[in-house]
């Protein structure tokens, strides 16, 4: 298949902005995202990081309007894509932009593909659907080409999903998520099913096809690793809002929120022997009940009474940094002395 | 330090269409007392089923599996019990693998009373004190699993896995479902339960983090065979095998300012079904020669550090130069 367009690096592609929806039942709202703002450019790849259930996948789904028809709710915001408003443009438009502009990769492949279809029918009929004039042969040897790039054997694509090993269930997913050249992917938690050398793999090759095409990607994971190894910009979501935003060199480097802090002391370092690690304690709040104030106020041990009620103010740090803490200089201040009583 | 656990020459064979399928080739390894084993590999490895079966969830197709001395390969069903109260695993889905109508309590009480050990009266003591031990408060005593968090979760599988205070532990993937932040709490009860039972463990995983944080000594397996094997600090110093190289290499680092040095592997794992003698890694590896494709043995190239690769010495010419001393005093062994 022969590629069409491509785009100019740099332009506004994705603008999100103000965004909250939340998920009703008859006992309980969940208020999944709240005010969500952030803004895409051709060509670059931005990061969503935050524990599951703080509500980064459903900023995925809304922009791809996958939410359920049933209980969930856009309560207010805009999604613009290169400039119209995926929020109220008609489903027979987004029909168009779905799976061929705009593609997804989901995190669980077993539930992402179809258990009675050989792969090859699923890679080739999202090709077939997006490319009408396309003859069967042509999608054929598409789909060999799209399951070779990420690593699987052309004498399996008879196969069906079940023989495969979840890591290969899920390189066919990214197949079906990349065999229309999108401009926007948003990946769902793409690699976390993966091996590491599988991961590795299909994290270059990922990263190579944005590149060449200039795809633009909205990463969902968990992994500061993959982060730091793909991404242009990072948000780190807790509670539905994203509480810190900037360059990946800027939000992993230094760190402003105490919330980025906990994530990045959470790991093992594998460049580092280490004693123990620092959890965050507690967990996260249930979303249908979130405290007052600052979202992350009940498991932050720099927590005051400010913290407790009213709106939190967003506080800009140089560069794109951006960081929503009431106590942000406090904090570093606390922090430093932290380190030097551990260093002597 | 006496081993708890001993492997010898350990296959686990599949009988499938095509012919067999070697999940678990000829695994020698030994399990030291209060001490963690990493065993590391890509999904299809084998990892797991080693781990099935040495806690005889499959039954063996040859070799030895040594429990304290004890050749306990072929236990006979009426022993298997008393076996399973020493030996325990903990699941990586703890949502799979929890009853979902049974309460917390009636998880963590069901081998109690399988046991026959307890009367009703001190179960109760017994329960809570398991609870406390893993962190699971009281008042989630009657939750079902759906009411739970995966952290909490996984504190049942680990509080069921310890309740008849087994010695050996495998821990498949304990931690891969969980979140950070809580991956890091289960990773410290872990080790915490280690320390105050001397417990041993086999902890099965893929994240080569964790396992350099978790682990005494590691185990690199490809396909089905033990390819290197030696103390955790000397595999993160030098990994002398390819493969252990590119599994290293291919660790995402949160350092942004160091970046590393990717092998790339090409393709992926061949079948292992009816496998031809030789290196098994041979068709990924970029320095594969015919020597290869003979029987390659694990060998002793460290000391304590163990390798199945016919080309280890003209491959890490440097980093043996390095330890001159320790390669000598093997060979006068």
């Amino acid at each position: 298949m022969e590629q069409t367009c491509v785009y100019q690096k740099g332009e506004d592609l994705l603008k999100v902005e103000d965004l909250s929806i939340e998920y009703t039942s008859s006992k309980k709202i969940v208020h999944a995202t709240n005010h969500v703002l952030f803004a895409l450019r051709r060509g670059e790849s931005m990061a969503l990081v935050g524990e599951s259930g703080c509500g980064k996948s459903t900023i995925a789904k809304a922009i791809l309007r996958i939410l359920p028809d049933y209980g969930a709710r856009i309560t207010g915001g805009k999604i613009l894509f290169d400039g119209e408003d995926l929020v109220t443009i008609p489903e027979k438009e987004m029909d168009k932009i779905r799976g061929k502009r705009i593609s997804m990769v989901f995190q669980d492949p077993m539930t992402a593909l179809n258990p009675v279809k050989k792969i090859v029918t699923q890679v080739s009929g999202v090709i077939r659907l997006h490319h009408p004039g396309m003859s069967r042969k042509e999608s054929v040897q598409e789909t060999i080409r799209m399951l070779g790039s990420v690593g699987i054997n052309p004498n399996r694509i008879n196969d069906y999903p079940y023989q495969f090993s979840g890591g290969m269930q899920q390189r066919v997913v990214i197949a079906i998520g990349l065999a229309c050249n999108p401009e926007l992917l948003l990946a769902d938690e793409p690699t976390t099913a993966l091996d590491v050398t599988i991961q590795s793999q299909v994290l270059d090759m990922m990263m190579d096809l944005i590149h060449e095409r200039n795809t633009a990607m909205l990463l969902i994971t968990h992994n500061f690793g993959i982060v730091a190894e793909t991404c242009d910009y990072v948000g780190v979501v807790y509670g539905g809002e994203i509480v810190e935003y900037g360059t990946k060199r800027e939000v992993l480097k230094s760190p402003a929120h105490p919330y980025t802090m906990g994530l990045l002391d959470a790991i093992p370092d594998v460049a580092k022997d280490s004693d123990r690690l620092q959890p965050i304690p507690g967990i996260m709040p249930e979303p249908s009940n979130l405290p007052a104030g600052c979202k992350f106020h009940t498991r932050c041990k720099y927590a005051t009474e400010v913290c407790m009620s009213g709106d939190v103010p967003v506080v800009g740090l140089g560069g794109q940094h951006i960081c929503q803490c009431h106590r942000i200089k406090e904090i570093q201040a606390e922090r430093k002395r932290e380190e030097e009583v551990e260093k002597p | 330090m006496s081993a708890v656990v001993e492997l010898k020459n350990l296959k686990k064979y599949f009988d499938v269409k095509e012919g067999q399928l070697h999940a678990v080739d000829d695994i020698t390894m030994s399990f030291e007392e209060g001490t963690t084993m990493g065993v590391v590999g890509e999904s299809g490895c084998g990892k797991s089923t080693l781990a099935r079966t040495i806690i005889h969830l499959y039954e063996p197709t040859s070799g030895q599996i040594i429990y304290k001395g004890r050749d306990v390969t072929h236990v006979s069903r009426k022993d298997l019990p008393k076996l399973r109260q020493e030996m325990q695993i903990i699941f990586q889905d703890p949502y799979m693998t929890l009853n979902p109508r049974y309460t917390v309590e009636d998880t963590l009480k069901e081998p109690l009373i399988l046991s026959g050990k307890y009367e009703p009266a001190s179960l109760d003591k017994q329960l809570s004190k398991i609870m406390d031990m893993v962190g699971i408060s009281g008042r989630l005593r009657m939750a079902y699993p759906h009411e739970l968090s995966g952290g909490r979760r996984q504190r049942v599988g680990i509080g069921r896995a310890l309740a008849m205070n087994p010695k050996f532990i495998v821990c498949d993937e304990p931690v891969s479902a969980l979140d950070v932040s809580i991956q890091a709490q289960i990773i410290n009860l872990l080790q915490d339960l280690q320390k105050e039972y001397g417990l041993t463990y086999m902890f099965v995983t893929h994240d080569m983090s964790v396992v350099r944080h978790i682990s005494h000594n590691i185990s690199v397996m490809y396909l089905g065979q033990l390819v290197e094997t030696s103390p955790t600090k000397d595999l993160f110093k030098i990994a002398l095998h390819p493969y252990s190289k590119a599994l290293l290499s291919a660790i995402p680092s949160v350092d942004i300012d160091r970046p590393r040095k990717k092998i790339a592997l090409k393709g992926e794992l061949v079948s292992p079904i009816n496998p031809k003698p030789g290196c098994r890694f041979a068709p990924r590896c970029p320095y594969a020669c015919e020597a290869c494709s003979k029987p390659q043995i694990l060998r002793e190239l460290l000391p304590n550090h163990y390798i199945a690769c016919c080309r280890a010495e003209e491959l890490n010419r440097e980093a043996l130069a390095a330890n001159q001393e320790n390669v000598n005093g093997i060979l006068l062994k």
